[in-house]
């Protein structure tokens, strides 16, 4: 199979990512949507890799990975934040930080 | 001791007693301190004698010794040195100002008694006598113009001394205003002559002048101008003479102290000093020779009409000043210096009467008001004879022969110089004239209720003190006059100071009495050493007594006239005012110096200064500089803020279209 099918996989994955986190207000599902792309950029990484047959792509993709849990760690702890504090679970609400 | 030492010694003593008195001025007993700054300035003196005769043991040519504590600065061609010069003409004025000093004080501990600010009083004296003696006895120009401007911050300080007064605020920032442009003049002196010479150091300029500039070199006469000007605007010379009458504002000692007897000869010494430079350009020594000589004649017809006591003897002080400036300008040095010295004993003297006076008529300093003080005073009017005696030129004091010797030696320069001569005899019959004028006016004729009250044994007191210049009621807070005044019958400091002062006025001639004796001269002579002059001026001896017989004459028909005039025939000076009126208003009226010097300088400046305030300050620099500046960040901040609107979806939009952007780009480019 050639590289370009997964990048497409890839792509769409990244879009249903891009355009869930533009569009959702619940920020549990924003989360979801990045971790989504993440997933995208992945795929993309570890295609990549294959096609040039080395192992960059791959260690790169286990950082993205690393990285991705911290985020979800920290996203998490927010919205059990928002929760407790009986915030809406709502960005739109959540926009105290205008200028 | 060496003479170096005595030459610290001499500038240490007065400072460490304006440090002390300072600290002290809370803690210690107040009378303590004024007889602590006495002190201070006699152990001054007495280093100063001591240099004298460190430096007489020295061979004669051998007496022009540089005494330097460090290297201030030595870099880029600059050499600053804190060193001090040690020859005769440093020595010699330092003895006498001290000498003058010391008596000074004496004075002031009894008359400045009842004042609240006695300690400071003492605290500025002393600082003004270490500025002083710092500037005589500087071994180059950076110390040189230290001391110049240290002069005149304790100038300012000491007029200002009773700061209630608003007068006496407003005379001393005149003061300090012209003096500060006499600093200008003689830095910007300093420059052109550094330029040439390379150096900083007086001895080494001197030695290099001739070689670095031709006679009347444009450079070196433009140094010496402005030197001048510093020289003009320190001794109150036209034009730059109009702060010193309103200096007068001043305490009584400080008037004697500063406006007579030493700061304002300052010029005088400046001259002597540079005489290298002025005889190498010989234009700028004519314009300080005229420059002089006007001043005498214009002062002397002001002291004339003015009738404030301390005024006349301001003008009489000018006048005096302008004989000295003509004198060394004119390569009389041994002369200027010896009427500085005889100057500053009766013109002290003088002064320290007035203030007896003036104590006497409880501050009020009006002739008008004045009269038949002879009876009530007798010691004070002694004094008051002796001084105008020799400030008139009287044979055989002082003032006859320090000023017979600078006419002379003018007169024996036998080119225009001539002409001075005789202008120096018209002005020494006005000088006997209003200095008997202002003695027999007040001294003389019906005493006025201050006057008898006195010779019953009580003195004067107003029930409520007044500027005796504007009548405004005295604020009585710190810086006024004390509520009590002091008369030298009652004082014996006072006493002692005058007394002495009045041996120096009668006896100081006896230094250069001409085809006797020539100390002064001799003594000064390893300054002048290398002066074109300074040998070969000697007048012939028929001139001579030609010239003492003429200032005899002179004189006397001046005090004669003065004895017409205001005692026998007193209706008759009011006949003559209204016969010469225009000419009366004109003197009244100072020749209008104030009122020129307002039309041309303070107005303009004061017009330019409102408009930087009013138009340049508000729009230029308010509007468009700090308003523009503020205003760009205001409008760029409120633009970016816009974009923050809270809302996280628009930031996550935002972001992906910034990357997408980025993105294409690359993509493109590849391509």
């Amino acid at each position: 199979m050639s590289t370009g099918w997964f990048v497409m996989v890839s792509a769409i994955v990244f879009c249903i990512g891009a355009s869930g986190v533009l569009v959702r207000r619940n920020p549990l599902v924003i989360l979801l949507c990045i971790e989504l792309m993440l997933n995208a950029a992945n795929l993309a990484l570890v295609a990549f890799a294959r096609a040039h047959g080395n192992h960059d792509g791959q260690i790169f993709a286990i950082i993205v990975m690393v990285v991705a849990a911290c985020e979800v760690a920290i996203g998490l702890g927010i919205i059990v934040a928002l929760y407790r504090r009986r915030l809406p679970i709502d960005v739109d609400e959540l926009r105290e930080l205008q200028g | 001791m060496d003479v170096e030492t005595y030459g610290w010694l001499i500038l240490l003593f007065p400072l460490a007693g304006s440090v002390f008195i300072g600290l002290l001025s809370q803690v210690a007993p107040w009378k303590l301190l004024g007889w602590l700054g006495t002190l201070a300035i006699a152990g001054s003196f007495a280093s100063a004698l001591g240099a004298l005769f460190a430096l007489q043991k020295l061979g004669e040519e051998e007496r022009q010794v540089v005494a330097m504590a460090y290297d201030y600065a030595k870099t880029v061609g600059v050499d600053a040195e804190v060193s001090l010069l040690l020859d005769p003409l440093s020595i010699f004025m330092s003895v006498t100002i001290t000498g003058v000093s010391t008596l000074i004080h004496l004075y002031s501990v009894a008359y400045m008694a009842s004042d609240r600010g006695y300690a400071r009083f003492f605290a500025y004296l002393n600082f003004f006598v270490f500025s002083m003696l710092l500037l005589i006895l500087a071994g180059n120009f950076v110390l040189l113009i230290v001391g110049w401007a240290f002069v005149g911050a304790a100038s300012y300080l000491l007029i200002s001394f009773w700061y209630r007064r608003r007068t006496a605020t407003s005379a001393g920032i005149k003061a300090f205003v012209i003096n500060v442009v006499g600093d200008i003049g003689l830095v910007l002196g300093t420059y052109f002559i550094f330029k040439g010479t390379g150096t900083l150091d007086f001895l080494k300029t001197f030695e290099r002048v001739d070689e670095v500039f031709e006679v009347n070199d444009p450079n070196l006469v433009a140094g010496c101008l402005l030197l001048l000007v510093g020289a003009f605007a320190k001794s109150a010379q036209i034009p730059f003479h109009t702060w010193l009458a309103d200096a007068m504002e001043g305490p009584t000692p400080v008037s004697a102290l500063i406006h007579a007897a030493t700061m304002v000869t300052a010029g005088v010494y400046l001259i002597a000093r540079m005489h290298p430079l002025f005889e190498q350009a010989p234009t700028a020594a004519d314009v300080g020779a005229i420059g002089g000589c006007l001043t005498l004649l214009i002062a002397a017809t002001i002291a004339l009409v003015v009738t404030d006591l301390k005024r006349v003897i301001a003008y009489s002080t000018m006048s005096q000043i302008g004989y000295m400036v003509m004198a060394v300008s004119s390569a009389a040095y041994s002369a200027g210096i010896f009427h500085f010295m005889t100057h500053a004993f009766f013109k002290a003297l003088l002064f320290m009467a007035a203030g007896s006076v003036i104590g006497a008529m409880a501050g009020a300093q009006d002739l008008d008001r004045m009269g038949g003080f002879r009876k009530a005073m007798p010691f004070t009017y002694g004094c008051m004879i002796i001084g105008g005696l020799a400030l008139a030129g009287f044979p055989p004091f002082s003032g006859f022969f320090s000023k017979d010797e600078i006419l002379a030696v003018i007169g024996a320069r036998e080119d225009w110089h001539v002409v001075l001569m005789l202008l120096g005899y018209v002005g020494s019959f006005l000088t006997a004239l209003y200095t008997f004028r202002m003695i027999f006016r007040a001294f003389h004729n019906e005493p006025v209720p201050e006057a008898v009250e006195l010779s019953e044994g009580h003195l004067h007191h107003p029930d409520v003190p007044r500027n005796p210049v504007t009548g405004e009621e005295e604020d009585t807070d710190v810086g006024f006059p004390g509520p009590e005044h002091h008369i030298a019958e009652h004082e014996w400091p006072m006493k002692v100071a005058m007394g002495t002062l009045a041996i120096g006025a009668i006896a100081g001639g006896a230094l250069q009495i001409p085809e006797v004796t020539h100390i002064l001269h001799d003594f000064l002579e390893p300054t002048f050493a290398e002066s074109r002059y300074y040998k070969e001026l000697e007048p012939a001896s028929g001139e001579i007594f030609l010239g003492l017989g003429a200032g005899a004459l002179v004189s006397i028909a001046g005090i004669a006239l003065a004895f017409l005039l205001y005692v026998k025939r007193r209706d008759r000076p009011a006949r003559i005012r209204a016969k010469v009126a225009p000419l009366h208003r004109l003197f009244v009226n100072k020749w209008y110096f104030d009122e020129i010097i307002d039309t041309l300088i303070v107005r303009p400046f004061a017009f330019f200064g409102r408009f930087g305030r009013d138009t340049f300050e508000r729009v230029v620099v308010n509007g468009l500089l700090v308003g523009g500046v503020s205003g760009l960040a205001r409008a760029g901040s409120s633009a970016v803020r816009a974009i923050q609107t809270g809302f996280l979806r628009a930031y996550a939009a935002l972001l992906l279209a910034g990357v997408a952007v980025i993105a294409l780009y690359f993509l493109i480019s590849a391509s």
